[in-house]
Protein backbone atom coordinates (compact mmCIF):
# COMPACT_ATOMS: atom_id res chain seq x y z
CA UNK A 1 0.00 0.00 0.00
CA UNK A 2 1.49 3.43 -1.20
CA UNK A 3 2.49 5.23 2.14
CA UNK A 4 3.75 9.38 2.92
CA UNK A 5 6.97 10.47 5.18
CA UNK A 6 7.05 13.87 6.46
CA UNK A 7 10.61 15.18 6.61
CA UNK A 8 10.21 17.97 9.45
CA UNK A 9 13.70 19.79 10.41
CA UNK A 10 13.04 22.13 13.34
CA UNK A 11 14.86 24.48 15.51
CA UNK A 12 15.78 20.98 17.99
CA UNK A 13 16.36 18.19 15.69
CA UNK A 14 14.77 16.09 12.99
CA UNK A 15 11.66 14.36 13.11
CA UNK A 16 9.99 11.59 10.80
CA UNK A 17 6.32 11.58 10.53
CA UNK A 18 4.66 8.19 8.62
CA UNK A 19 1.72 7.44 7.44
CA UNK A 20 -0.09 4.63 4.93
CA UNK A 21 -1.91 5.88 2.46
CA UNK A 22 -4.61 7.32 3.76
CA UNK A 23 -2.56 9.14 5.69
CA UNK A 24 -5.32 9.30 8.94
CA UNK A 25 -2.63 7.63 11.17
CA UNK A 26 0.66 8.79 11.72
CA UNK A 27 3.69 7.40 13.21
CA UNK A 28 6.58 9.99 15.23
CA UNK A 29 10.14 9.41 15.08
CA UNK A 30 12.22 11.33 16.28
CA UNK A 31 14.16 14.49 17.73
CA UNK A 32 16.60 12.90 15.53
CA UNK A 33 20.00 15.01 16.41
CA UNK A 34 18.49 16.53 19.15
CA UNK A 35 19.04 19.78 20.03
CA UNK A 36 20.56 20.54 16.80
CA UNK A 37 19.08 22.87 14.42
CA UNK A 38 17.87 21.00 11.38
CA UNK A 39 17.29 23.72 8.59
CA UNK A 40 16.60 21.00 6.04
CA UNK A 41 15.83 17.67 5.45
CA UNK A 42 15.00 15.76 2.04
CA UNK A 43 14.83 12.37 0.26
CA UNK A 44 16.37 11.44 -3.04
CA UNK A 45 13.72 11.09 -5.77
CA UNK A 46 15.58 8.59 -7.37
CA UNK A 47 16.29 6.82 -4.37
CA UNK A 48 13.23 7.63 -1.75
CA UNK A 49 15.52 5.62 1.32
CA UNK A 50 18.81 7.99 0.34
CA UNK A 51 17.98 11.15 2.47
CA UNK A 52 19.82 14.38 3.50
CA UNK A 53 19.57 16.53 6.42
CA UNK A 54 21.32 19.68 7.41
CA UNK A 55 22.48 19.60 10.99
CA UNK A 56 23.83 23.12 12.03
CA UNK A 57 24.48 24.86 15.81
CA UNK A 58 25.89 27.97 16.92
CA UNK A 59 28.29 26.10 18.86
CA UNK A 60 29.38 23.41 16.30
CA UNK A 61 28.72 24.59 13.08
CA UNK A 62 27.59 22.33 9.98
CA UNK A 63 27.46 18.39 9.80
CA UNK A 64 25.85 16.87 7.19
CA UNK A 65 23.73 13.75 7.85
CA UNK A 66 22.30 11.08 5.35
CA UNK A 67 20.43 8.14 5.72
CA UNK A 68 20.22 5.51 3.58
CA UNK A 69 17.17 3.48 5.12
CA UNK A 70 14.71 5.97 5.05
CA UNK A 71 15.76 8.03 8.09
CA UNK A 72 15.90 5.04 10.97
CA UNK A 73 19.99 5.22 10.91
CA UNK A 74 22.21 7.59 9.94
CA UNK A 75 25.82 8.83 9.23
CA UNK A 76 27.76 11.96 9.07
CA UNK A 77 29.34 12.60 5.87
CA UNK A 78 31.16 15.51 4.47
CA UNK A 79 30.68 18.99 5.87
CA UNK A 80 33.38 21.23 4.47
CA UNK A 81 32.25 23.81 2.05
CA UNK A 82 35.10 25.53 1.02
CA UNK A 83 34.45 28.39 -1.67
CA UNK A 84 36.15 28.05 -5.00
CA UNK A 85 39.25 29.86 -5.22
CA UNK A 86 39.68 33.30 -3.92
CA UNK A 87 35.91 34.06 -2.20
CA UNK A 88 35.98 37.60 -2.34
CA UNK A 89 33.87 40.20 -1.00
CA UNK A 90 29.76 40.96 -1.13
CA UNK A 91 28.27 44.12 0.38
CA UNK A 92 27.19 43.90 3.77
CA UNK A 93 25.02 45.62 6.05
CA UNK A 94 26.60 48.81 6.42
CA UNK A 95 27.75 48.73 2.53
CA UNK A 96 31.22 47.69 3.21
CA UNK A 97 32.32 44.87 1.25
CA UNK A 98 32.53 41.67 3.57
CA UNK A 99 34.31 38.11 3.03
CA UNK A 100 32.45 35.51 1.63
CA UNK A 101 32.05 33.22 4.41
CA UNK A 102 30.29 29.36 4.64
CA UNK A 103 28.11 29.75 7.76
CA UNK A 104 25.72 26.71 7.08
CA UNK A 105 23.16 25.00 4.68
CA UNK A 106 19.96 26.12 3.99
CA UNK A 107 18.43 23.37 1.63
CA UNK A 108 19.64 20.04 -0.13
CA UNK A 109 17.88 19.43 -3.43
CA UNK A 110 18.92 15.64 -4.56
CA UNK A 111 19.58 15.05 -8.09
CA UNK A 112 15.98 13.92 -9.52
CA UNK A 113 18.20 10.78 -11.50
CA UNK A 114 21.50 10.04 -9.06
CA UNK A 115 21.25 9.01 -5.39
CA UNK A 116 24.80 10.13 -5.12
CA UNK A 117 24.04 13.56 -6.52
CA UNK A 118 23.12 16.56 -4.40
CA UNK A 119 23.00 19.97 -4.30
CA UNK A 120 23.33 22.30 -1.21
CA UNK A 121 22.50 25.88 -1.13
CA UNK A 122 24.80 27.77 1.47
CA UNK A 123 24.57 30.99 3.27
CA UNK A 124 26.99 33.15 2.40
CA UNK A 125 25.06 32.34 -0.50
CA UNK A 126 26.64 29.87 -2.70
CA UNK A 127 25.64 26.60 -4.72
CA UNK A 128 27.55 23.41 -3.83
CA UNK A 129 27.25 19.95 -5.54
CA UNK A 130 28.19 16.42 -3.92
CA UNK A 131 28.29 13.58 -6.52
CA UNK A 132 29.12 10.95 -4.12
CA UNK A 133 26.72 10.80 -1.69
CA UNK A 134 27.76 13.92 0.58
CA UNK A 135 31.45 12.68 1.18
CA UNK A 136 32.93 16.01 -1.02
CA UNK A 137 31.30 19.08 -1.83
CA UNK A 138 32.21 21.41 -4.87
CA UNK A 139 31.09 24.88 -5.22
CA UNK A 140 29.20 25.32 -8.53
CA UNK A 141 31.25 28.88 -8.60
CA UNK A 142 30.12 30.67 -11.49
CA UNK A 143 26.62 31.71 -9.89
CA UNK A 144 28.82 33.78 -7.50
CA UNK A 145 30.89 35.32 -10.46
CA UNK A 146 28.34 36.83 -12.38
CA UNK A 147 29.04 40.50 -12.59
CA UNK A 148 26.08 41.18 -9.39
CA UNK A 149 27.57 38.45 -6.92
CA UNK A 150 29.70 41.50 -5.03
CA UNK A 151 26.33 43.47 -5.07
CA UNK A 152 24.59 41.00 -3.19
CA UNK A 153 23.87 41.90 0.39
CA UNK A 154 22.34 39.56 3.54
CA UNK A 155 18.38 40.03 3.60
CA UNK A 156 17.84 39.52 8.14
CA UNK A 157 18.06 36.08 8.03
CA UNK A 158 21.55 36.50 6.53
CA UNK A 159 22.90 36.17 3.05
CA UNK A 160 21.56 32.47 2.40
CA UNK A 161 20.60 30.45 -1.12
CA UNK A 162 17.54 29.38 -0.55
CA UNK A 163 15.67 27.23 -2.92
CA UNK A 164 17.11 25.47 -5.23
CA UNK A 165 14.69 23.76 -8.23
CA UNK A 166 15.44 21.37 -10.65
CA UNK A 167 13.95 20.88 -14.15
CA UNK A 168 12.82 17.48 -14.87
CA UNK A 169 12.51 18.15 -18.33
CA UNK A 170 15.69 19.23 -19.51
CA UNK A 171 18.79 18.50 -17.12
CA UNK A 172 20.86 21.45 -17.97
CA UNK A 173 18.16 23.81 -16.48
CA UNK A 174 18.04 25.12 -12.90
CA UNK A 175 17.06 27.92 -10.77
CA UNK A 176 17.96 29.41 -7.35
CA UNK A 177 17.04 32.42 -4.96
CA UNK A 178 18.76 33.98 -2.52
CA UNK A 179 17.72 36.57 -0.09
CA UNK A 180 18.56 39.47 -0.57
CA UNK A 181 19.76 39.08 -4.48
CA UNK A 182 16.75 37.52 -6.05
CA UNK A 183 16.16 34.76 -9.01
CA UNK A 184 18.94 33.08 -11.24
CA UNK A 185 18.66 30.77 -13.51
CA UNK A 186 21.46 28.40 -15.43
CA UNK A 187 20.98 26.58 -18.76
CA UNK A 188 24.16 25.14 -18.84
CA UNK A 189 24.14 22.39 -15.48
CA UNK A 190 25.13 25.17 -13.82
CA UNK A 191 28.74 26.75 -15.51
CA UNK A 192 27.27 29.95 -16.30
CA UNK A 193 24.08 31.92 -14.62
CA UNK A 194 21.88 35.02 -15.25
CA UNK A 195 19.51 37.23 -12.93
CA UNK A 196 15.67 36.20 -13.36
CA UNK A 197 14.14 39.05 -11.76
CA UNK A 198 12.32 41.36 -14.64
CA UNK A 199 9.07 42.24 -13.41
CA UNK A 200 10.19 42.17 -9.65
CA UNK A 201 9.39 45.54 -8.33
CA UNK A 202 10.39 45.80 -4.31
CA UNK A 203 9.62 48.79 -1.77
CA UNK A 204 12.75 49.63 0.22
CA UNK A 205 15.53 48.84 -2.29
CA UNK A 206 17.19 51.83 -4.07
CA UNK A 207 15.73 51.11 -7.43
CA UNK A 208 12.68 49.11 -6.88
CA UNK A 209 12.99 47.42 -10.21
CA UNK A 210 16.88 46.47 -10.10
CA UNK A 211 18.62 43.47 -11.71
CA UNK A 212 19.23 42.09 -8.21
CA UNK A 213 18.82 42.84 -4.84
CA UNK A 214 14.80 41.54 -4.25
CA UNK A 215 14.39 39.51 -1.27
CA UNK A 216 12.71 36.38 -3.04
CA UNK A 217 11.23 34.06 -0.23
CA UNK A 218 10.27 30.92 -2.36
CA UNK A 219 9.94 29.57 -5.49
CA UNK A 220 7.81 26.56 -7.14
CA UNK A 221 7.20 24.79 -10.22
CA UNK A 222 4.72 22.09 -10.95
CA UNK A 223 6.97 18.95 -13.14
CA UNK A 224 4.52 18.88 -15.75
CA UNK A 225 5.15 22.68 -16.73
CA UNK A 226 8.83 23.38 -15.75
CA UNK A 227 8.57 27.12 -17.65
CA UNK A 228 6.10 28.42 -15.01
CA UNK A 229 7.39 29.78 -12.15
CA UNK A 230 5.28 30.67 -9.08
CA UNK A 231 7.35 32.81 -6.52
CA UNK A 232 6.59 34.06 -2.94
CA UNK A 233 8.21 37.60 -2.80
CA UNK A 234 9.50 39.41 0.59
CA UNK A 235 6.27 41.20 -0.55
CA UNK A 236 4.08 40.03 -3.93
CA UNK A 237 3.22 36.50 -5.06
CA UNK A 238 4.49 36.20 -8.39
CA UNK A 239 4.00 34.34 -11.76
CA UNK A 240 6.63 33.52 -14.81
CA UNK A 241 5.34 31.93 -17.82
CA UNK A 242 8.97 31.79 -19.10
CA UNK A 243 11.20 30.17 -17.29
CA UNK A 244 11.80 33.38 -15.59
CA UNK A 245 12.10 35.53 -18.37
CA UNK A 246 9.64 37.91 -16.86
CA UNK A 247 7.20 37.63 -14.22
CA UNK A 248 4.07 39.50 -13.13
CA UNK A 249 1.98 40.21 -10.13
CA UNK A 250 -0.32 37.11 -9.09
CA UNK A 251 -1.33 38.14 -5.81
CA UNK A 252 -4.79 39.71 -6.18
CA UNK A 253 -7.71 39.40 -3.71
CA UNK A 254 -4.50 38.25 -0.91
CA UNK A 255 -5.27 39.52 2.51
CA UNK A 256 -1.23 40.76 2.23
CA UNK A 257 1.14 39.43 -0.65
CA UNK A 258 4.05 39.13 2.56
CA UNK A 259 4.47 35.36 3.61
CA UNK A 260 7.13 32.85 2.95
CA UNK A 261 6.52 29.35 1.26
CA UNK A 262 4.49 28.37 -1.43
CA UNK A 263 3.75 25.28 -3.62
CA UNK A 264 2.18 23.78 -6.46
CA UNK A 265 -0.52 20.82 -6.01
CA UNK A 266 0.48 17.88 -7.26
CA UNK A 267 -1.86 16.79 -9.90
CA UNK A 268 -3.33 20.69 -10.77
CA UNK A 269 -0.37 22.92 -12.19
CA UNK A 270 -2.29 25.85 -11.83
CA UNK A 271 -3.54 25.07 -8.26
CA UNK A 272 -0.96 26.75 -5.93
CA UNK A 273 -0.75 27.75 -1.95
CA UNK A 274 0.67 30.64 -0.12
CA UNK A 275 0.30 30.92 3.16
CA UNK A 276 -0.09 35.19 4.07
CA UNK A 277 1.55 36.62 6.94
CA UNK A 278 0.42 40.40 8.64
CA UNK A 279 3.95 42.22 6.83
CA UNK A 280 7.57 42.50 6.73
CA UNK A 281 7.63 43.41 9.99
CA UNK A 282 4.46 41.62 11.91
CA UNK A 283 5.52 37.70 10.82
CA UNK A 284 2.29 36.33 12.00
CA UNK A 285 -1.03 36.14 10.59
CA UNK A 286 -3.28 38.30 9.85
CA UNK A 287 -6.09 38.58 12.42
CA UNK A 288 -4.66 35.79 14.41
CA UNK A 289 -6.08 33.28 12.06
CA UNK A 290 -4.19 30.63 10.22
CA UNK A 291 -5.27 30.56 6.66
CA UNK A 292 -3.77 28.74 3.86
CA UNK A 293 -4.73 30.78 0.73
CA UNK A 294 -5.56 28.15 -2.35
CA UNK A 295 -6.13 29.63 -6.12
CA UNK A 296 -7.26 27.01 -8.60
CA UNK A 297 -6.42 30.06 -11.65
CA UNK A 298 -2.38 30.26 -11.34
CA UNK A 299 -2.73 33.29 -8.79
CA UNK A 300 -4.83 36.43 -8.71
CA UNK A 301 -8.04 34.71 -7.70
CA UNK A 302 -7.92 32.86 -4.11
CA UNK A 303 -10.09 31.24 -1.31
CA UNK A 304 -8.89 31.24 1.94
CA UNK A 305 -9.08 27.38 3.79
CA UNK A 306 -9.54 27.58 7.27
CA UNK A 307 -11.22 24.39 8.31
CA UNK A 308 -9.26 22.95 10.64
CA UNK A 309 -6.68 25.81 11.30
CA UNK A 310 -7.16 28.33 14.63
CA UNK A 311 -9.34 30.76 13.27
CA UNK A 312 -8.46 33.06 16.52
CA UNK A 313 -5.12 33.80 18.44
CA UNK A 314 -3.06 32.38 16.64
CA UNK A 315 0.20 34.48 15.85
CA UNK A 316 3.09 31.43 14.24
CA UNK A 317 5.06 32.12 11.50
CA UNK A 318 5.79 29.28 8.48
CA UNK A 319 9.03 29.75 6.83
CA UNK A 320 9.33 29.14 3.27
CA UNK A 321 11.15 25.87 3.29
CA UNK A 322 7.69 24.52 5.38
CA UNK A 323 5.39 23.43 3.03
CA UNK A 324 5.26 20.59 0.91
CA UNK A 325 2.73 18.17 -0.66
CA UNK A 326 2.36 14.50 -1.52
CA UNK A 327 1.96 13.08 -4.81
CA UNK A 328 -1.10 10.67 -3.53
CA UNK A 329 -4.38 11.24 -4.61
CA UNK A 330 -6.11 13.68 -3.06
CA UNK A 331 -3.17 15.77 -2.96
CA UNK A 332 -1.60 15.64 0.46
CA UNK A 333 -1.16 19.47 1.35
CA UNK A 334 1.81 19.77 4.64
CA UNK A 335 3.00 22.77 6.61
CA UNK A 336 4.75 23.10 9.84
CA UNK A 337 4.63 26.45 12.31
CA UNK A 338 7.18 28.34 14.39
CA UNK A 339 4.89 26.91 16.77
CA UNK A 340 5.51 23.76 16.35
CA UNK A 341 3.00 22.19 14.35
CA UNK A 342 2.55 20.24 11.54
CA UNK A 343 -1.07 20.35 9.90
CA UNK A 344 -1.78 18.14 7.01
CA UNK A 345 -4.32 18.24 4.48
CA UNK A 346 -5.26 14.93 2.85
CA UNK A 347 -7.75 16.70 -0.17
CA UNK A 348 -5.64 19.65 -1.58
CA UNK A 349 -6.59 21.84 1.26
CA UNK A 350 -10.16 21.28 1.90
CA UNK A 351 -9.64 20.34 5.55
CA UNK A 352 -6.37 20.37 7.41
CA UNK A 353 -5.70 18.31 11.03
CA UNK A 354 -2.51 18.95 12.96
CA UNK A 355 -0.28 15.71 12.55
CA UNK A 356 1.59 16.96 15.62
CA UNK A 357 1.20 19.98 17.92
CA UNK A 358 4.19 20.58 20.25
CA UNK A 359 7.25 20.50 18.20
CA UNK A 360 10.11 22.53 18.53
CA UNK A 361 9.64 25.71 15.89
CA UNK A 362 9.61 24.12 12.48
CA UNK A 363 12.00 25.15 10.39
CA UNK A 364 11.42 22.74 6.71
CA UNK A 365 9.06 20.38 5.85
CA UNK A 366 9.38 17.79 3.04
CA UNK A 367 7.29 14.84 2.16
CA UNK A 368 8.10 11.65 0.19
CA UNK A 369 5.41 9.95 -1.59
CA UNK A 370 6.32 6.04 -1.23
CA UNK A 371 5.10 3.26 -3.33
CA UNK B 1 47.66 9.44 26.11
CA UNK B 2 46.03 12.98 26.65
CA UNK B 3 42.74 12.97 28.26
CA UNK B 4 40.04 14.83 26.34
CA UNK B 5 36.34 15.61 27.93
CA UNK B 6 34.10 16.64 24.94
CA UNK B 7 30.83 18.38 25.05
CA UNK B 8 27.83 16.20 25.27
CA UNK B 9 26.86 17.23 21.37
CA UNK B 10 29.94 16.24 20.54
CA UNK B 11 30.25 13.28 22.37
CA UNK B 12 27.07 12.10 20.50
CA UNK B 13 28.28 12.99 17.23
CA UNK B 14 31.25 11.19 17.91
CA UNK B 15 29.56 8.23 19.60
CA UNK B 16 30.91 8.30 22.50
CA UNK B 17 29.76 7.96 26.31
CA UNK B 18 32.28 9.57 28.26
CA UNK B 19 35.91 10.89 27.89
CA UNK B 20 37.97 9.72 25.00
CA UNK B 21 42.00 9.38 25.09
CA UNK B 22 44.32 10.59 22.11
CA UNK B 23 48.06 10.17 21.14
CA UNK B 24 49.61 12.94 20.17
CA UNK B 25 53.13 12.71 17.92
CA UNK B 26 55.14 15.59 18.97
CA UNK B 27 55.16 18.45 21.08
CA UNK B 28 51.49 18.29 22.88
CA UNK B 29 50.03 21.24 21.86
CA UNK B 30 46.16 22.10 21.39
CA UNK B 31 46.85 21.76 17.86
CA UNK B 32 48.32 18.32 18.02
CA UNK B 33 45.43 16.98 20.22
CA UNK B 34 43.22 18.70 18.01
CA UNK B 35 44.83 16.98 15.15
CA UNK B 36 44.52 13.92 16.45
CA UNK B 37 40.87 13.87 17.82
CA UNK B 38 39.39 14.85 14.28
CA UNK B 39 42.08 11.67 13.00
CA UNK B 40 40.27 9.46 15.40
CA UNK B 41 36.34 10.73 14.65
CA UNK B 42 36.69 12.37 11.55
CA UNK B 43 32.68 13.48 12.43
CA UNK B 44 34.78 16.23 14.48
CA UNK B 45 35.93 17.83 11.84
CA UNK B 46 35.09 21.33 11.37
CA UNK B 47 32.89 21.34 14.66
CA UNK B 48 35.46 22.38 17.48
CA UNK B 49 37.87 24.57 14.21
CA UNK B 50 36.47 25.74 11.08
CA UNK B 51 37.20 23.48 7.89
CA UNK B 52 39.02 25.70 5.96
CA UNK B 53 40.38 28.42 8.24
CA UNK B 54 41.34 26.25 11.11
CA UNK B 55 40.42 28.84 13.37
CA UNK B 56 38.16 28.20 16.86
CA UNK B 57 34.95 28.29 16.49
CA UNK B 58 33.89 31.79 18.45
CA UNK B 59 31.57 29.25 20.84
CA UNK B 60 34.22 26.76 21.80
CA UNK B 61 36.46 27.28 24.98
CA UNK B 62 39.38 25.11 25.84
CA UNK B 63 39.74 24.54 29.73
CA UNK B 64 42.28 22.76 32.10
CA UNK B 65 43.95 22.71 35.66
CA UNK B 66 41.21 25.34 36.06
CA UNK B 67 42.68 27.46 33.78
CA UNK B 68 41.19 29.36 30.77
CA UNK B 69 43.47 28.17 27.93
CA UNK B 70 41.13 29.69 25.14
CA UNK B 71 43.06 32.23 23.90
CA UNK B 72 46.74 30.64 24.34
CA UNK B 73 48.28 30.10 20.83
CA UNK B 74 47.50 26.28 19.36
CA UNK B 75 50.82 25.92 19.29
CA UNK B 76 51.49 26.54 23.08
CA UNK B 77 52.34 23.61 25.62
CA UNK B 78 49.64 22.34 27.31
CA UNK B 79 49.91 21.77 31.31
CA UNK B 80 52.39 19.31 32.53
CA UNK B 81 49.55 17.66 34.52
CA UNK B 82 47.13 17.44 30.67
CA UNK B 83 50.31 15.98 28.80
CA UNK B 84 50.74 13.26 32.14
CA UNK B 85 47.18 12.26 31.71
CA UNK B 86 46.38 13.24 35.63
CA UNK B 87 44.06 16.39 34.25
CA UNK B 88 41.83 16.09 31.03
CA UNK B 89 41.53 18.94 28.41
CA UNK B 90 38.47 20.12 28.42
CA UNK B 91 36.70 21.49 25.26
CA UNK B 92 33.77 23.36 26.01
CA UNK B 93 30.63 24.97 24.30
CA UNK B 94 30.41 28.38 25.68
CA UNK B 95 27.26 29.00 27.87
CA UNK B 96 24.78 30.59 26.17
CA UNK B 97 21.21 30.29 26.26
CA UNK B 98 18.08 28.83 23.73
Amino acid sequence: MSGVRVLVGTRKGAFVLTADGKRDRWQVSGPHFPGWEIYHLKGSPADPNRLYASQSSGWFGQVVQRSDDGGRTWEAVGNKFEYDGDAGTHQWYDGTQHPWAFARVWHFEPSLTDPDTVYAGVEDAALFRSTDGGATWQEMPGLRRQPSGPHWQPGAGGMCLHTIVLDPKDPGRMYVAISAAGAFRTDDGGTSWRPINRGLRSQGIPDPDAEVGHCVHRIAMHPSRPGVLFMQKHWDVMRSDDGGGSWREVSGNLPTDFGFPIDVHAHEPETIYVVPITSDSLHFPPEGKLRVFRSRTGGGDWEALTKGLPQQDCYVNVLRDAMAVDSLDPCGVYFGTTGGQVYASRNGGDSWTPIVRDLPSVLAVEVQSLA
Amino acid sequence: MIRVVLPTHLRSLARVDDEVAVSVEGAPTRGAVLDALEATYPVLRGTIRDQVTRQRRPFIRFFACEQDLTHEPADAALPDAVVAGAEPYLVVGAMAGG
